[in-house]
């Protein structure tokens, strides 16, 4: 058995040689040199006039803390934006999914899987336009509103901050469900149907296998969906970029993190998105590392009760 | 063992995910020594320039030394003309008015979309077989100065030539002072071509030297406006002597925006509506020539004014340049008048309203000038003469320009030729109004001096901010404040009041 392992391992590396040279020239350069640029002065004026690089210390970090950048405010703003879109998502894909894979309801699920799916296809940035289109001032939207209401004020939609808000969060969850909800079904139907029917003979009714069986054993499934939709949500930028023009309307209160620092690109600042970049990187680290120690310290405790099955 | 194995794998794909966040800010890195060796790498040229005086007064930056090109243009570059621009009004310009512009081979029929732009085929070509290639990419956030800088700073090294590029007037200074464009003298015109053409136009886009760098076919005195059915309904009359008497001045402008309240109609569209009337009559630059952000008297005005017509309800919340506000231009608009300049009658008003007996205008409360178009030919050109034939034939060509402004009601940078114009002329969108003659009164009173390179961002962001003040979501100074930091970070050079 040693010997044989020993043989095929040497393949093994050689067939993820290709992963690594791509990760270390893509990733994992540029990732030192935007620390190596947080640290420089380095920007353009006019277009044309080169500033630095000049070794400036930790000033574009004591700068991004200064009270001139509410820094705090983007990424409260970033987050709020992605709770206000995640928890209609979770909740929408897990009970479609619970419906799509019960076999009891005998759905053909075909066309919705289609259907749900269908917005992610569609760029954000022209999800973004379509809907800044229809919550505009006259759009079919505010038309609506009127002939309903009979009022002669359109609703101003992108200058109120929770409308503005809400859009971008609907836009999100519009895009996502149908990709998590997709997710979620082929993690229920990888789950054992011998435990639904067991607990159907024991007198289950569909709560109760939800909450004490799917929802269990999906939670890996569960864990990977909540960390990347976490870190795509501290990315958000299209959205936000378009309705919210460029971020800064009504008080930038829907100015996300990397809308800040797309500004920055405008005079080529390396060395602030550079640094704005590190921090960025050490709180989507820490978050993700948070939420895998979270979980996985629970799921050794109950692999140890069921006296693992594998 | 295991457990170490899992949060050694953990950290790894944190690691990746969070890699791609690094993507975004580094990757560029690469681009920065272009941008280097194009410019010049010594920053105290920034810092050098004519900066004597008081400190208010407004920047004067040195012109920056020309780049030696490295690269000749290639066979496929020397066949094309390559133009940068942000829209269409210069590409029908050329195209109708530039006599070596090959119709019959681009395939133009004369005939205009829904907007009032040529249709064409798929590729334009010159009388000589050249073909032209626009570059457009749209103005607004900087976007097209962002595209224009990349290209231009990659022009020495490339086989690729651009040949001409637009600018505006609100960041005309950059690249008048800037490394990139060649000098309208080696281009080939004289000053005898030039003599006729409005003096603001030509000092906006002098350098530091005294050497002219751009050329217009343009000048862009400003009007209002008016809607002559709302006018004759609220003022008694649509009669352009009545009407200017009845907003000769901004109080009297007050007092009839109160009027059109009382009947169910709006003074203005939006906010920015009046902004350049204020914003091109300031004492102050928005940057002084110790690279400090100051906001003129004149600017403020705008503030309280357009504050007072918002909590009034004098003007219709729309945005400059937006769907509503091409809406509230038409014949369902409830919008008494608009602030416009030259091309914006013609090439803008014209095309929203749709109709020849809607508008009439009048000079309006202030004398002012909004925007304008100037030619740079590019440096390392390698259609030299085609782009002098250009310049020549649409900024210095009287008879021609003439021919343009009798046909497309823009008014044309000719002194002599818009004189002898003005004497009976009839705008067929205006409803038979003389305009030409308003214009040709106008135009000497523009002064363009506190115009700087930093004025397109300045305008924009100061716009944006003080939207939430009219909207009534923070106040003048939380306005202020978020003008300030959106300005530190699109010119981190500039410096800002803590």
């Amino acid at each position: 058995m040693r010997r044989k392992s020993i043989s095929y391992a040497k393949w093994g590396y050689i067939f993820v040689i290709p992963f690594f040279a791509v990760f270390i020239v893509f990733n994992l350069i540029p990732l030192i040199s935007t620390f190596k640029n947080s640290f420089y002065e380095n920007y353009l004026i006019n277009g044309y006039q080169q500033v630095g690089p000049t070794w400036v210390g930790l000033s574009n970090y004591s700068e991004l803390f200064s009270e001139n950048v509410t820094l705090g405010k983007y990424f409260g703003n970033t987050f709020i934006i992605w709770l206000l879109g995640f928890i209609p998502q979770i909740f929408f894909s897990l009970l479609f999914a619970s419906w799509f894979t019960d076999l009891r309801m005998k759905l053909k699920t075909g066309a919705y899987k289609i259907i749900f799916y269908l917005p992610n296809v569609i760029m954000a940035a022209a999800m973004g336009m379509l809907f800044f289109t229809l919550f505009s001032q006259s759009g079919p939207i505010n038309s609506i509103y009127k002939s309903i209401t009979g009022s002669t004020e359109p609703i101003y939609f992108f200058e109120g901050v929770w409308t503005q808000r809400g859009i971008i969060a609907l836009i999100n969850f519009l895009m996502w469900f149908g990709n998590t909800t997709i997710m979620l079904m082929a993690a229920i139907n990888g789950i054992d149907p011998s435990l639904y029917e067991s607990a159907q003979i024991d007198g289950a009714n569909p709560t109760q296998t939800f909450w004490k069986i799917t929802i269990p054993l999906i939670k890996p499934i569960l864990l990977y969906v909540l960390i990347t939709s976490l870190i795509g949500g501290l990315q958000m930028f299209d959205v936000p970029q378009i309705v919210a023009n460029g971020g800064s309307a009504v008080d930038s209160t829907s100015m996300t993190v990397v809308v800040y620092l797309n500004k920055h690109l405008f005079s080529k600042n390396y060395g602030m998105a550079g640094a704005l970049s590190v921090i960025l990187f050490v709180v989507a680290a820490a978050l993700s590392l948070l939420i895998f120690f979270l979980t996985t310290d629970r799921d050794k405790t109950k692999k140890k009760k069921k006296g693992g099955r594998k | 063992m295991a457990q170490l194995k899992k949060i050694l794998a953990g950290t790894f794909a944190v690691v990746m995910t969070a890699a791609v966040f690094a993507g975004c800010g580094g990757s560029d890195s690469s681009s920065k020594g272009a941008a280097a060796s194009g410019g010049s790498t010594d920053t105290s040229t920034a810092d050098g320039g004519d900066n004597k005086g008081g400190s208010s007064a407004a920047l004067k930056e040195k012109k920056a030394d020309r780049i030696t090109q490295t690269a000749e243009g290639s066979a496929d570059s020397k066949k094309k003309l390559r133009i940068c621009t942000w829209n269409e009004e210069f590409k029908n310009r050329l195209r109708a008015y530039y006599d070596q512009y090959d119709k019959e081979k681009s395939g133009m029929t004369g005939e205009t979309d829904k907007d009032g732009n040529f249709i064409v085929g798929e590729k334009e070509y010159l009388k000589d077989g050249t073909e032209i290639e626009w570059l457009t990419t749209p103005n607004k956030d900087n976007a097209y100065q962002n595209k224009l800088d990349t290209d231009l700073a990659a022009q020495a090294g490339s086989d690729m030539k651009i040949d001409m590029f637009l600018i505006e007037a609100d960041y005309a200074l950059k690249y008048v002072n800037g490394p990139y464009v060649m000098p309208v003298k080696e281009v080939g015109l004289t000053d005898d071509d030039l003599k006729d053409q409005y003096q603001y136009t030509k000092d906006i886009v002098t350098d530091s030297n005294g050497d002219l760098e751009a050329v217009s076919w343009q000048a862009t005195p400003g009007l209002f406006a008016y809607r002559r059915d709302i006018a004759k309904d609220v003022l008694g009359t649509d009669e352009p002597d009545k009407v200017q008497e009845a907003i000769s001045d901004w109080t009297k402008f007050n007092e009839v925006a109160a009027k059109m309240k009382e009947k169910g109609y709006f003074m203005l569209s939006g906010y920015d509506d009046s902004y350049r009337t204020f914003s091109n009559n300031v004492s102050k630059a928005w940057v002084d020539s110790d690279y400090n952000v100051q906001i003129d008297d004149n600017i403020w005005k705008w503030v309280d004014q357009t504050k007072e017509y918002t909590d009034k309800g004098y003007n219709n919340k729309t945005g400059l340049w937006s769907e509503e506000w091409g809406k509230d231009q038409s014949k369902e608009g409830k919008v008494f008048g608009f602030f416009y300049s030259t091309w914006g009658i013609n090439f803008t008003l014209a095309g929203n309203a749709k109709s020849n007996d809607l508008f009439y205008v009048c000079p309006g409360p202030q004398a002012y000038y909004w925007g304008g178009t100037w030619m740079c030919a590019a440096d390392g050109t390698d259609n030299v003469e085609t782009v002098k034939d250009i310049m020549k034939k649409l900024t210095c060509d009287a008879a021609n320009m003439k021919k343009l402004t009798q046909e497309t009601q823009d008014y044309t940078n000719n002194q002599t030729a818009m004189k002898e114009l003005s004497n009976g002329f009839k705008s067929e969108f205006l409803g038979g109004q003389n305009h030409i003659a308003m214009f040709v009164d106008a135009a000497p009173k523009i002064d363009a001096s506190n115009a700087g390179p930093y004025d397109q961002g300045c305008n924009e962001e100061f716009q944006t901010a003080f939207h939430d003040y009219f909207s009534g979501k923070v106040d003048k100074d939380t306005a202020t404040a978020n003008f300030y930091k959106a300005i530190k970070v699109k010119y981190p050079n500039l410096k800002t009041p803590s």
